[in-house]
């Protein structure tokens, strides 16, 4: 799960990592409030997790009251790239002489924690990769050792931070690591990473990812869930508790498996058509998780036809025939749907389905026929 | 000959008395795996359908001689029951759980590459490993695999792992080992650690391989096979249509940034003379093909 800029900067002061002081506002009275208490001049910052705010307008100096007032305004509601800005973080200008780049994150390859410093902040880090890769410093972490203060040092140092910042970012880079660590995240990244001209160094922005595993041992995280930018469908599916994920398309998916509901996207693809969305259903689904998926997808009003894809191994294939029956009868399904069944019990699946007469179903027997066929019906309707 | 298990491998089950541990740990026995033993906390002295329940590991394999476990428990628990499982020497750890957090999963991966080098941990969140006819470890369905060889199947999928023996074994195209080595980020086992059984296996011909997206695995697969393979290896890679930044599903099946995508994986493959699939029908076709020309 991403967090917003004021989430991720909440979440960075936890761990004792310093940011501006500011607030948060959701309506042009509260972006004033925040500003009075943090002190002008202020930085109004749209809230949208998507990249180039800045250049979009969302982000506005104000050096008074009635400078916040206007520019809230402007930027409330603004849509950036597709995402209405809904929420402002209203902090304390600071006075900038240096942009650095601090990140930990996990290297999958190397299976370890990836710190990475350096000295070229402010911009796109992917940027700095591709122009000048050696102002990154790369360090690796052993996740059962962790990092230490004199490891930090180092990095930064070899980071060419200057002088005045070294001891400051040292010790950021051990708070942003047990950020990183205890806080459950799967990427923790500070850009820009500031040096004041009083010599202090903060966190500017904060982009914070965190795993959704941990979730267990995190019950303050529920209130992020609350704030995540899903879309009707995306929150309908939440709801009943479905892994699900919007796309544009007009064939509707559900298959049980993360690896079959990708690959069953690429065959209707590949059949000339394009999916609506994702949705595993995961292992072990039964009746009434195939009738919460069906009726997500028949919420969707681009749909077309519906392709259902199972292959049974812990999910029995006459379960997920029932739940298919059980939603027809539930629901007023307004889309086709075709149906392949394979693997467990799927004759006992085949034969309830066949003895189904709403005429709503259609069986095929293998994933090619099935996607062929789905593409067929959401152009022909 | 298989990879890893085989007939004589002696198992225990970590969490057998849970509804998922008693269900598979007892499939897997119908099977007909030498599941000996099973593991939780507080219950010794009792049993499964005839399996003894140990309190810990240790017991379990003071008692049975087993040297394979099967862990099916909550991910809360799976990285402690993992490490003890290692600790009481077992040499192959099977974990079939899913929703492990990364941080954990990365600390157990380092602990058992430091402390524990001849314990291989295949999973998290893998449907497990299944050697036709002799041993089926996880939650794979037994009767949708072949015995006999020639082929050996490694995937990052659960579903797609079903797939692809169902697809081969349709054909007549009898499977060796299959291994499901999950789709988290850091995985015990990787595809070049199969590779490597693989090529090393006389009975094993041929190789198919399922990857998706996310991290740089496959290409690292692609790698090993240019420099390493002489057998015939068949690939399959899901995700071509899944948009950047969104986690289909899997933990480790994300596009970022432009790393990770589907089409970077199956041009590293090609180039390493893979033969790669569109679809694992046309991946099941393609390793028919290859396995008549043998």
């Amino acid at each position: 799960m991403d967090l917003f800029e004021y989430q991720g900067k909440q979440y960075f002061a936890r761990f004792g990592i310093p940011v501006s002081p500011g607030g948060v506002a959701y309506s042009v009275q509260e972006a004033v409030d925040q500003a009075d208490k943090a002190g002008y001049p202020v930085v109004v910052k749209a809230q949208v997790q998507v990249g180039g705010r800045g250049k979009a307008g969302g982000i506005k100096i104000a050096e008074n009251a009635d400078q916040t007032r206007e520019q809230a305004s402007n930027i409330l509601g603004m849509d950036i790239k597709g995402h209405i800005v809904k929420c402002l973080w209203v902090e304390h200008a600071s006075d900038i002489d240096k942009e650095y780049y601090a990140s930990f994150t996990l290297d999958r390859s190397a299976k370890k924690h990836l710190c990475m410093v350096s000295s070229k902040g402010g911009v796109e880090i992917e940027q700095v990769a591709l122009e000048d890769p050696g102002a990154i410093v790369k360090f690796h972490v052993d996740p059962t050792v962790g990092i230490t203060i004199e490891q930090a040092r180092q990095i930064v140092k070899d980071a060419n931070l200057d002088a005045p910042a070294l001891e400051g970012a040292a010790d950021i880079l051990m708070k942003l690591y047990e950020c990183f660590t205890k806080g459950d995240c799967d990427l923790v990244e500070v850009n820009p990473l500031i040096l004041t001209p009083e010599g202090k160094v903060h966190a500017l922005d904060a982009k914070v990812t965190l795993d959704d595993n941990a979730m267990f041992r995190h019950p303050e995280w529920q209130e992020y869930r609350k704030t995540e930018e899903l879309d009707e469908r995306e929150q309908l599916a939440r709801e009943k508790g479905l892994n699900y994920i919007g796309l544009s398309g007009e064939v509707g998916i559900i298959a049980n498996g993360a690896g079959l509901a990708m690959s069953t996207l690429d065959v209707v693809n590949q059949a000339g058509g394009s999916a609506a969305n994702f949705l595993d259903i995961g292992g072990g689904a039964n009746a009434d998780v195939m009738a919460s998926a069906l009726e997500v997808i028949n919420s969707d009003k681009a749909v077309r036809s519906i392709f259902v894809n199972i292959f049974g191994g812990i999910t029995r294939c006459e379960e997920v025939a029932n739940g298919i029956i059980e939603a027809i009868g539930r629901v007023d399904i307004s889309s086709p749907i075709v149906l392949r069944l394979d693997g467990t019990n799927a004759k006992e699946g085949r034969e309830i389905i066949a003895s189904d007469t709403s005429g709503k179903v259609i069986s095929k027997p293998t994933m090619l026929e099935a996607a062929r066929a789905a593409v067929e019906l959401a152009k022909g309707k | 000959m298989s990879i890893f298990v085989d007939e004589n491998t002696k198992v225990i089950v970590q969490g057998i008395t849970g509804s998922q541990g008693r269900f598979h740990g007892l499939r897997n026995r119908d099977y007909g795996t030498k599941v000996l033993a099973g593991v939780t906390p507080g219950k010794a002295g009792t049993d499964v359908d005839g399996v003894p329940v140990f309190d810990t590991v240790v017991d379990a394999v003071d008692k049975t001689g087993a040297d394979t476990s099967f862990v099916v428990v909550p991910p809360k628990f799976a990285p402690d029951a993992i490490l003890e499982a290692a600790k009481a020497g077992i040499r192959l750890i099977v974990c079939i759980t899913e929703g492990i957090p990364a941080q954990d999963e990365a600390k157990v991966y380092n602990i058992l590459v430091n402390d524990y080098p001849n314990t291989r941990l295949i999973g998290p969140n893998c449907p497990g490993i299944i050697s036709p006819g002799k041993c089926n470890i996880g939650i794979t369905s037994g009767d949708i695999a072949l015995e006999g060889g020639p082929v050996g199947i490694v995937s990052r999928s659960g579903t797609l792992t079903y797939q692809a023996l169902h697809e081969l074994s349709m054909q007549g195209v009898g499977q060796t080992t299959c291994v499901g080595i999950g789709g988290d980020p850091v995985p015990g086992t990787s595809f070049i650690d199969c590779l490597s059984e693989f090529e090393k296996d006389p009975q094993t011909k041929a190789v198919m391989m399922i990857g998706e997206i996310g991290g740089d695995a496959e290409e690292r697969a692609a790698e090993f096979i240019a420099k390493e393979m002489s057998k015939p290896v068949v690939a399959y890679i899901a995700g071509v249509t899944a948009p950047a930044g969104k986690k289909m599903g899997h933990a480790g099946a994300i596009i970022s940034g432009s790393s990770g995508t589907a089409q970077a994986k199956m041009e590293a493959l090609e180039k390493a003379g893979v033969q790669v699939a569109p679809n694992p029908t046309v991946a099941g076709e393609l390793m028919v093909q290859v396995v008549k020309a043998l």
